[in-house]
């Protein structure tokens, strides 16, 4: 193969003709960008990039990327993005929904794209808050959370979506934060170099029913002691002078921070997003408290699986393969088929 | 014994037993058999949701009826000349629909004293005078299986099972059928366990010889061959008919087929059947629900292929919200809708029509859609190359409404030759289409069609959005204008009712019919059955069906109005007939039954005579 020709394309190329319509200060611009800047290295022609998604302000995001793009219905955006990939190999898909439109009213369909492995770049908006609707609570907001339509606090608990990508094995699953412009291209980049299901939870700030949600992990006083920044076969060390380390205490399930000055150099995890096992990826998910301490960003497990997509590309090109005649006598042949019989 | 032939011209049985016992299979088998010798067909199973209900209870029931003639008809009979009732259960579940005179084999080995009170017998019906009316052969088909497997090595179980190939050689005997093509198929499906073969070839053989011997049958019968119109003929159920259908489209239109779909019963087998006809271009997704099978065929016909979902009627109702969606989009989209006696779960296995509304009306906002329904089994075939060609040329979804009576029904089907089916291919659209000759209006119509262009993603230069949101009208864009919104609206209307169909066509061999008797869909061989019958009796009328359900015919308002009284039979409350009310003010008469049955032609000719006596 020759190597592919470069585009020279810009994020400009990217940016449609329509007036984005976001709140002003809405987290979503900054992830707009982001993406409008990482777009060119894919180094794909826009005419067979796809955005499909489904309701729910990040859903109005396909209208604002000059590619091809679908703003479907509330929750079923991975359901047409498999009946579109699955028949369009050639295309690159993205899904981009939010916390009530994934994990809410279409939780079923993100979790069996996930366990299929469709080939699709599902990136989750999570402001756990809902927005369009005018803030009420979400499926990611804490316990009591006071909302319109929870005056006396939310009763029901929350999703961790990781927890719940990684417990229907979800073969790439990462976090990042929308105002970390870096540390979110570095994990779109992860994802669009993955084949099948690539799951990414972008923490996206609410600034008119819910802002502040995760300031603990932006704010510069808090932010260093709080984010774990997961670097592939790195020790897992953060703080602002290294100070906490992540471990697997002997008998337990889980993973525990602990403060690294205590702690053996070799019982510090080393971070490795290609074990098979989800349960370490689930383990990572579950660091987080309430509070957002320690919470990890990055890839928390990334591995090799048959998309979807492939198998059932393969399915049919082994069927096609065994025709010889053109489709028109081949049909005939099916048309007869089975016990026939003629009247002269 | 040389035994005394009788010629008949039409012949109707039924073959009950438990659903254990293998009674779709014998009539299967029968009716291939029967096809073979080329007599007209038509066919009703009729069986239980459960799998295996209790066993000899009349819940557990099974039955398969096969009405065949030296004419071509128009249903499976209304009441059986023959019943082989295999057990207490299927004699007391179906003696009701025999005529008097009808003969009764039983399976006299399944006659105990348990399994007679398990259905409620206080005495053996065999031994008392209550079949008095009926001509009885007492049979003792297990015991006799068993017989005749004695030197065969398979278990007893095996042995016992192989009584349903006993009975079918009975019958072949007596209808004189030919058999060859039932030896072959033994051979296919226990192709794995040679000893099946032989074992249930050998009960087969011994049923046969049974009739050749006893003197219980004293008469063979034949029925000639239908004088059918020339070329090859297989038979049919309407699921293997419509699913033919959707391959014949993807072969004309030279476009992937691509089916979402969700098991629910009557509607499975068309999943079943195109998951094998991957060399064709047709992929299968079974997904995790109804939503996801639309979705998934939505974002298949989004990319360039054609979108298919099939399910029946709560399957209907979840996919409404998407169906809504392919509306605004106005990409192409077959929703085939198997329908079955609702409401709820209703009754899975039994038939009824009661989906029309939901059909026409069942979605949010205005959004229509065109809607046809197959006549027959093999029309089935014809009317999903029908829905899909309607869906690619004027980028719409189409409901197609099949129902369980034509589903699993059969008739002979005389083979189309590919070459004579329509051309189906499709321009997607390459380059700009505004006025400046740079501009891609992707809302933009095709002044004949109304359709817009289908400019799929891979396209260079097409890069768009389209979404749900109300679209201006040429460009696409969001837009919340009020006249815009009132022009799109009337717009997705006109282009529905702008779909050109064929007049309707109305069979008054007469000429002077007063009244019309109106259907659609399943109903329209029990209505030309009981047309036949008044006409034969000296008394006109005049019979149209509706293929069309939307847009109907453009000729139709001028047909009701030139008739006295319209007539129309529906398996549901009366929803066309509101429609027709509505539409044209014409009162017709609406005649309603309910049972999951199709109808008798006996019930609609006794209707259709009062209504006569009284034009």
């Amino acid at each position: 193969m020759s190597e592919p020709v470069a585009l020279k394309l810009t994020a400009k190329d990217f940016k449609s003709n329509q007036e984005v319509r976001w709140c002003p200060g809405c987290g979503d611009y900054a992830i707009l960008a982001a993406v409008q800047g990482f777009m060119p290295e894919l180094n794909i022609p826009r005419e067979r990039i796809v955005f499909v998604s489904g309701i729910g302000c990040s859903s109005r995001f396909p209208y604002y990327m000059n590619t091809y793009g679908m703003h479907s219905i509330h929750g079923r955006a991975p359901a047409i993005a498999t009946g579109l990939s699955t028949t369009r190999p050639d295309l690159s898909v993205w899904v981009v929904t939010g916390d009530g439109d994934a994990l809410s009213i279409g939780g079923n369909h993100l979790i069996h794209a996930l366990r299929r492995n469709v080939n699709l770049k599902i990136l989750l908006f999570n402001n756990q808050i809902y927005g369009l609707t005018k803030g009420q609570y979400s499926p990611t907001s804490e316990v009591g959370k006071i909302t319109k339509s929870t005056p006396v606090g939310s009763a029901d608990a929350p999703f961790n979506p990781l927890s719940l990508a990684l417990g229907a094995e979800a073969t790439f699953v990462a976090r990042t934060i929308d105002s970390d412009r870096k540390h979110l291209q570095s994990v779109l980049r992860a994802a669009a170099e993955h084949e099948g299901s690539a799951f990414v939870e972008i923490y996206q700030n609410c600034n008119i029913f819910n802002d502040g949600a995760f300031e603990q992990l932006k704010g510069p006083a808090t932010r260093d002691d709080s984010l774990i920044r997961l670097e592939h076969d790195q020790p897992i060390t953060f703080g602002r002078d290294g100070q906490f380390c992540v471990v697997h205490p002997p008998g337990g399930f889980g993973l525990e921070v602990r403060e690294t000055a205590a702690t053996a150099a070799e019982e510090i995890v080393v971070h490795d997003a290609t074990i098979t096992d989800p349960a370490y990826a689930f383990a990572l998910s579950r660091l987080p408290g309430l509070d957002l301490r320690n919470t990890p960003i990055g890839v928390f497990r990334s591995v090799r699986r048959p998309s979807y997509d492939s198998v059932v590309q393969e399915q049919l090109d082994a069927a096609r393969a065994t025709v010889t005649e053109p489709r028109e006598q081949l049909f005939a042949g099916l048309l007869h088929s089975g016990d026939t019989w003629t009247i002269d | 014994m040389t035994k005394k032939i009788r010629q008949l011209d039409r012949v109707v049985i039924r073959f009950a037993g438990d659903s254990g016992d293998g009674m779709q299979l014998t009539g299967d088998r029968f009716t291939s058999e029967t096809a073979q010798l080329g007599n007209d067909i038509s066919t009703l199973p009729n069986f239980p949701a459960e799998i295996r209900a209790p066993a000899g209870t009349l819940p557990g029931v099974s039955s398969f009826q096969v009405h065949f003639a030296d004419y071509d008809i128009l249903t499976p009979g209304d009441s059986p000349n023959v019943l082989v009732a295999m057990n207490p259960a299927a004699l007391k579940a179906n003696l009701a629909d025999l005529p008097r005179g009808a003969d009764i084999i039983v399976n006299t080995d399944e006659f105990t004293r348990r399994n007679l009170a398990k259905v409620g017998y206080q005495a053996n019906p065999l031994e008392d005078d209550s079949l008095a009316g009926y001509t009885v052969h007492p049979v003792a088909l297990t015991s006799m299986t068993v017989g005749a497997l004695a030197d065969h090595e398979v278990s007893k179980k095996d042995a016992e099972r192989a009584k349903n190939m006993f009975a079918l050689g009975l019958l072949s005997w007596m209808y004189s059928r030919p058999y060859e093509s039932t030896l072959r198929f033994l051979e296919r499906k226990f192709a794995t366990r040679p000893e099946l073969v032989g074992a249930n070839v050998a009960a087969f053989k011994a049923g046969w010889n049974f009739g050749e011997t006893t003197e219980d049958f004293a008469v063979r019968y034949e029925v000639k061959p239908a004088k059918m119109p020339p070329g090859t003929y297989r038979n049919i159920t309407g699921n293997a008919a419509l699913s033919l259908g959707l391959v014949a489209a993807g072969v004309r239109s030279e476009l992937l087929v691509f089916l979402g779909a969700y098991p629910i019963t009557p509607a499975s087998d068309i999943l079943h059947e195109l998951s094998k006809h991957k060399r064709f271009g047709v992929l299968t997704m079974q997904a995790e629900d109804e939503i996801a099978a639309i979705g998934a065929a939505l974002g298949a016909s989004y990319g360039g292929a054609l979108g298919v979902t099939t399910t029946s009627g709560p399957g209907v109702a979840l996919k409404s919200e998407t169906i809504s969606l392919a509306v605004a989009l106005e990409l192409p989209l077959v929703i085939v809708d198997v329908q079955r006696a609702g409401p709820s779960t209703g009754m899975p296995t039994k038939t009824e029509q009661a989906d029309l509304n939901m059909a026409l009306f069942g979605r949010h906002g205005e959004a229509p859609v065109a809607v046809l329904a197959p006549k027959s089994p093999a029309d089935c075939f014809y009317a999903a190359l029908e829905a899909a060609r309607i869906a690619l040329t004027y980028r719409t979804p189409v409901l197609l409404l099949s129902d369980n009576y034509v589903a699993n029904g059969s008739e002979p089907w005389l083979l189309p030759d590919v070459e004579s089916l329509p051309d189906l291919r499709v321009d997607f659209a390459t380059g700009p289409n505004g006025e400046d000759g740079a501009t891609f209006l992707p809302y933009l119509r095709d002044p004949e069609t109304l359709a817009r262009p289908w400019a799929v993603p891979g396209t260079p230069g097409l890069e768009h959005r389209i979404g749900g949101l109300e679209k201006a009208d040429k460009t696409g864009d969001i837009s919340y204008d009020p006249a815009n919104h009132d022009l799109m609206v009337r717009t997705r209307a006109a282009r529905i009712e702008a779909i050109p169909v064929p007049d309707l066509e109305v069979e008054d061999p007469d000429g002077d019919a007063q009244v019309l008797v109106l259907g659609w869909g399943s109903t329209y061989g029990p209505i030309g059955a009981a047309c036949r019958g008044l006409r034969q009796r000296g008394l006109s009328v005049a019979q149209a069906h509706l293929r069309h359900l939307a847009p109907m015919p453009a000729n139709l308002g001028e047909i009701l109005r030139s008739y006295e009284r319209v007539v129309i039979p529906e398996m549901n409350l009366g929803q066309l007939a509101q429609v027709i009310r509505a539409r044209y003010l014409v009162d017709a008469i609406s005649y309603n039954q309910v049972h999951g049955l199709p109808f008798t032609a006996n019930e609609l000719e006794t209707m259709l005579e009062e209504v006569l006596k009284n034009v």
